[in-house]
């Protein structure tokens, strides 16, 4: 997009650090610097690789949130569909543990992807027809998804099997980047596409101008004959999908197996993730990055014995650059306009 | 706030009731469904909480936080706001009441276990007060304030009772050595400890009579007194209220100090009367199952006082059904949620039964959105 | 040429009901081809909720409507576009972050074949448009930064991209000022040489008298005359629109000035978006007068309200009432202190909670005060007792004091206002657009009221965008206009002719 005004302050600030994150981290993987230098705990690829490890939950995440926050509907129950996602995915690998590895895979990311929409879809339910308030809805889907998983888990069943990296031909080979974006798992691969996919559908197609117009303006959207609702239930189950895959790569990529409550907040950090990087993809991906590296480096930071800071304070970081950026001390974030708000056809107004 | 009549009383008992036997159907649905026996599930839970002597006791000490919490998050929507931070004000009630609890030990108890209960107010409105203060002057949604203050609360609760790592990590302030790696504080002295009503096996102790105080206080002071008013008048129509001259940035403020200083009071009730200490896994889903209360309680401070005992009641159920039918008592908070669900949108309730809204009725819950 | 008979629009036995009102009663109306087809009548009497039936936003209960001799279904606006019909919607129907051209080409994109959008095209298809109907718009600006004006372009703009043949108007000069409503006119007038058909929706006699082909005047939902301008007067239309000959002249005596009560000086303020409001406005009220504010909407008029009543910051500039500075005090302090009532412009965002009683609602700004409060405990009897008697002497129609007051009608909502705004004592009385939106019953006696509070001696600012009403009732006339008072007339010297001038911004002496 050429207009730079559509990247608000937050998200330029969020993009601007994961880039500059990036080339510090090919900068001192390419110099001769000594193994044990800080420079290499803080920006070695080992280090960017967890970083990025924890960041494709959190952006799947984060876009989630936006395909649902840019239609008008809030989702705060992110947490509920990544852990919906997550178990469904467990599931589905446990019953075909006989299958070949790979279909056996595929199959749990299809059955993440359904449980996510179905949260989704319930979420868009709530809000639109029964007018529930979004934010409990979220929250509910967050109970739900917690109840529901550790009521039907059953510690005995193991998957077998996770998705394994795919180097990519020639692309792996280039020094540092190669190591860090292209020998990477599928899913890695799908999130960061996505974003990309996102932000081009979001703001050059039909589809992206009709969804924010419903975010923003439902009645406008309305008086040229598009149905708001329409957009609403369709973006809140993507949504739903997407963060549903977030907890198919956790499952079926990431861990392997299912643990009770295991999106640990994750979901709420995308959600920060999302309100940092000012609702627009890149941004959010940014700000993921940024949350994934205060993971990234605590485990760093662990490896090469550095232990004067608690890592619980690193852990809060992601939570309070949230606050500071809605506080608005680096420039105020600003949400789709209708959000949060029913929208009515008929005698709504006047 | 109208005048009394039986009418009313049963309009607005209706929605709640009907959602509690909702979610209790489809609670018995999804039992069915994952192959447990549902009659079997729910004669466990019943027996488990009022069944006996011990069921009642267990009942009533689950009650009193449920019922603090619960009133956190009915005074904030009482003002319009939605204290999602519950979870996160407990946890600091918790951790200045422990501290307060595991010092000055020659204190005499008629003035420790004030002290100490108090402290976790203390923590608990300090932290309710940040939202609030964020909200006014800057504008930030006490939505995503809350929530995240709610994991650095969790973190820096966390931090004070690490027992340290083994390359060398500083221990936490809190900690008790005497734990080695176990991550806790050493126990409240004596002196800190709320007594019991009932001792051993029943440790009813006197924390539930001064929550049920509290909730004839908060009647009073939403309904009786003019910070209610001016509370309610917020929580209504926000422009109305700076037109009536209402301090509206001094009233959000002490809305979310009053909901931080109930949500304190109700870790430092369980630290004090209950747990005697304090470790990272403590607190749970409290302040989540403070919205369902508070929303089945229609916001009502009489309503929050059944609902939470309601909520109680599953609560202290849960180990004896899973006990008695095997069923997992996790499914408590499947129908903790669908409750929520069921009394937040009536509309769901309505559609089931097919109840007709009448005009005079009123939403109970906020309308929020992050912009504003 | 019997095809030039058929009207473009024919609305037949239109009824539409909401629960508990009927704002269309069994209309009937026609359109035909090249026509200026004005829409008379007050606010409240049926013309919006008409245009949104024509615009497929709402179904009606009952009727049919046909466009060019075919009968439509119509069950959405993506109905009416493509049948030809376009809205230019009383507010705005834009989406302020976005470009024009993405608002222009919204719900009628053009795509290119790699599936994106081509705001190319659509830019230069605009330019075109623009070009052919003097409708100057930057296809590339953000809306939110143009003025009411140019959006109300766009607006016209997005319909004639739609092809739309027939352009309903809903109250498009509201927000326009003088050479803005003239601009608007020659638009229109060059639409209809292009033969495009126009429901023009207004409340203004002259501008219908001006633009229009036909007249149709419309009141409590039912089409109650049609004349054209050759065959009316404003003295017609206006008997038509309200249903008897409407007395607005008010009885009352000459004013007896006593000292002055408010002064304002060089007051400035920005509006809620940030732009200057208010540019140094100076006056002053004394004891036993009104001083009525004029001007256009959107003039400064509710920005300079907020100011006095402490509901908005003063920039700069002085605020006092009897003697005392008050700038950016408290309202509670204005209220209390000063001695101060407001009935404010937008009763429902400011004036009332519509879940509280009636009578919560009559103590709104006073419940802190004895005999309703004493310390912080609230006394409940002497709320009640109050509010019976204010029910009666005001005569509130309600069911009783503990009712909501949001279940109550509009101009009973305002008496409740009104009442408790003139039941205490007080030395000054901020009434604006005190009347707006309510029926004529009403209106008589909060003017009168407010007549009586000036010969009891209370200064009386007066602001209403109504230019009866405040001729009606002022003693002085001050008039707004960008964010200043340009001149104060006194009521002898004012005609609607010289007040009108001055609202268009020309001042006394100069030529137009």
């Amino acid at each position: 997009m050429s207009s730079p005004t559509r990247f608000k302050k937050t998200s330029l600030i969020a993009l601007a650090i994961a880039i500059v994150l990036i080339i510090v981290g090919i900068v001192v993987n390419l110099l001769p610097i000594p193994d044990d230098s800080m420079w290499r705990v803080l920006f070695g690829v080992s280090t960017l690789n967890f970083t990025l490890r924890a960041t494709v939950p959190l952006a799947l995440g984060a876009m989630a949130g936006i395909l649902c926050e840019r239609t008008g509907i809030i989702n705060i129950g992110i947490e509920g569909m990544m852990l919906a996602g997550a178990y469904a995915g467990f599931v589905a690998k446990v019953a075909t543990n006989s299958w070949p590895l790979m279909p056996s895979l595929l199959f749990g990311v299809a059955a993440a992807l359904l449980a996510g929409a179905a949260m989704g879809y319930i979420h868009a339910l709530f809000s639109i027809k029964f007018k529930m308030d979004q934010i409990i809805s979220g929250t509910f889907l967050i109970l739900l998804a917690g109840g529901l998983t550790a009521y039907l888990f059953n510690p005995d069943m193991v998957a077998e099997g996770k998705f394994s990296p795919i180097a990519i031909p020639f692309l792996s080979k280039i020094p540092v980047i190669g190591d860090i974006f292209f020998n990477n798992p599928p899913i890695t691969y799908t999130a960061l596409i996505l974003v990309a996919i996102l932000h081009v559908a979001l703001f050059h197609t039909k589809w992206g101008l009709r969804s924010r117009a419903a975010g923003e303006h439902p009645r406008a959207a309305d008086t040229v004959g598009i149905n708001v609702n329409f957009y609403r239930y369709m973006n809140t189950t993507l949504g739903g999908m997407v963060a549903g895959l977030a907890g198919g790569f956790l499952v079926l990529e990431a861990v392997g197996q299912f643990q009770e409550g295991m999106t640990a907040g994750r979901g709420f950090i995308s959600l920060a993730a999302m309100i940092f990087g000012n609702w627009m993809p890149f941004g959010a991906l940014g700000a993921a990055t940024l949350f994934g590296y205060t993971q990234g480096v605590q485990n760093a930071l662990l490896l090469a014995g550095v232990v004067n800071i608690p890592r619980h304070f690193i852990s809060m970081l992601p939570y309070l650059v949230t606050i500071i950026a809605v506080a608005g001390f680096v420039g105020r974030v600003r949400p789709p306009a209708a959000e949060g708000k029913v929208y009515e056809t008929e005698g709504s107004s006047e | 706030m109208g005048n009394f009549s039986l009418r009313r009383l049963f309009r607005s008992l209706l929605i709640p009731i009907l959602a509690v036997i909702t979610a209790l159907i489809v609670g018995a649905v999804i039992m069915w469904l994952a192959g447990d026996n549902p009659i079997a599930a729910y004669k466990g839970l019943f027996q488990g909480a009022f069944g006996s002597a011990r069921g009642w006791a267990t009942t009533i000490r689950k009650w009193s936080p449920l019922l603090l919490t619960g009133l956190s998050v009915a005074i904030a929507f009482q003002a319009g706001l939605f204290n999602i931070g519950a979870s996160g004000q407990f946890m600091m009630g918790t951790i200045f009441s422990v501290w307060v609890g595991i010092n000055f030990a020659d204190m005499p108890a008629i003035i420790h276990v004030p002290l100490a209960i108090s402290a976790g107010i203390l923590g608990g409105l300090l932290w309710g007060a940040i939202p609030g203060i964020l909200k006014v002057t800057t504008g930030a949604h006490e939505v995503i304030t809350t929530i995240m203050l709610n994991y650095i609360a969790a973190l820096f609760a966390g931090w004070t009772v690490y027992a340290g790592g083994s390359q060398g990590q500083k221990p936490g302030p809190l900690w008790d050595p005497a734990a080695k790696a176990i991550s806790q504080t050493p126990p409240v002295v004596e002196s800190a400890r709320i007594p019991f009503i009932f001792g051993p096996p029943y440790r009813v102790h006197w924390g539930i009579a001064l929550a049920i105080i509290t909730i004839f206080v908060m009647a009073w002071i939403i309904y009786k007194t003019t910070i209610g008013f001016e509370l309610r008048t917020v929580g209504q129509n926000f422009k109305a209220s700076k037109y009536a001259g209402i301090r509206v940035g001094w009233t959000i403020i002490l809305a979310m100090m009053l909901a931080g200083a109930l949500a304190g009071m109700a870790g430092a009730i369980e630290t004090l009367g209950v747990n005697f200490k304090f470790a990272p896994e403590f607190g749970g889903s409290v302040g989540f199952d403070g919205i369902t209360v508070a929303l089945l309680g229609q916001t009502n401070p009489f309503g929050v006082g059944l609902a939470a005992f309601f909520l109680a009641s599953l609560a202290a159920g849960g180990a004896k059904m899973q006990f008695d039918s095997g069923v997992s008592s996790d499914i408590i908070q499947v129908i903790n949620a669908l409750l929520l669900a069921f009394v937040a949108a009536p509309a769901i309730i309505r559609y089931i039964y097919r109840i007709r809204k009448s005009p005079e009725e009123q939403e109970t819950t906020p309308k929020i959105s992050w912009g504003g | 040429m019997s095809k030039d008979n058929i009207p473009v629009l024919e609305v037949k036995h239109i009824t539409k009901r909401f629960p508990g009102v009927i704002a269309n009663d069994d209309v009937n109306l026609t359109l035909q081809k090249g026509e200026i087809l004005a829409l008379l009548g007050e606010n409240g009497a049926g013309k919006s909720t008409l245009m949104n039936i024509i615009y497929g936003l709402y179904k009606p209960t009952e009727g049919e409507i046909y466009v060019n001799g075919k009968k439509a279904e119509m069950h959405s606006p993506k109905d009416a576009i493509a049948l030809g019909i376009g809205m230019v919607h009383q507010h705005f129907q834009l989406v302020p972050v976005m470009t024009v051209a993405e608002n222009i080409m919204l719900g009628a994109e053009s795509v290119k074949k790699n599936g994106l959008l081509d705001i190319k095209k659509v830019s230069k298809e605009i330019s075109e448009l623009s070009h052919r109907y003097h409708l100057d718009v930057d296809p590339s600006a953000k809306v939110e930064d143009l003025p009411v004006g140019v959006q109300q372009r766009v607006e016209i703009i997005k319909a004639l991209y739609r092809e739309a043949e027939i352009l309903i108007l809903d109250e498009p000069t509201a927000v326009l000022t003088p050479q803005e409503i003239e601009g608007l006119f020659e638009i229109m007038k060059r639409l209809q040489a292009q033969g495009k058909s126009i429901i023009f929706i207004s409340h203004k006699l002259k501008e219908v008298l001006y633009i229009s082909d036909r007249i149709v005047v419309l009141r409590g939902g039912k089409v109650v005359g049609e004349t054209t301008p050759q065959d009316a007067t404003q003295e017609k239309l206006a008997a038509m629109m309200v249903g008897r000959e409407v007395i607005l002249t008010v009885d009352k005596a000459p004013p007896s000035p006593g000292n002055v009560v408010l002064e304002v000086k060089n007051l400035k303020a920005k509006s809620d978006l940030g732009e200057m409001a208010l540019n140094g406005v100076s006056f002053q009220v004394r004891e036993g007068e009104i001083l009525g504010v004029a001007g256009v909407q959107g003039n400064g008029q509710t920005e300079l309200v907020e100011v006095i009543t402490s509901l908005k910051k003063a920039e700069d500039g002085q605020v006092i009432i009897s003697g005392e500075d008050m700038t950016n005090a408290s309202p509670r302090t204005i209220t209390q202190k000063g001695q101060s009532s407001h009935v404010p412009e937008d009763r429902h965002a400011y004036g009332m909670v519509s879940t509280y009683s009636v009578a919560d609602n009559l103590v709104l700004n006073i419940y802190n005060l004895p005999p309703f409060a004493k310390g912080i405990t609230i006394n409940r009897p002497a709320i009640i007792k109050h509010a019976e008697e204010l029910i009666k002497e005001f005569d509130v129609r309600t069911p009783g004091p503990l009712t909501p007051g949001g279940s109550l009608s509009g101009g009973n909502q305002q008496k409740m206002v009104v009442a408790r705004e003139f039941s205490r004592p007080i030395k000054l009385l901020i009434a604006a657009q005190p009347t707006r939106g309510i029926d004529v019953g009403s209106i008589e006696f909060i003017h009168n009221q407010i007549v009586s509070k000036r010969d009891e001696g209370v200064a009386v600012l007066l602001v209403s965008s109504e230019l009866d009403e405040i001729m009606a009732l002022s003693d002085r006339i001050a008039v707004m206009y960008k964010g200043e008072i340009i001149d104060i007339v006194p009521r002898e010297e004012a005609t609607r002719e010289n007040i009108g001038l001055l609202m268009a911004g020309v001042k006394r002496g100069e030529k137009v």
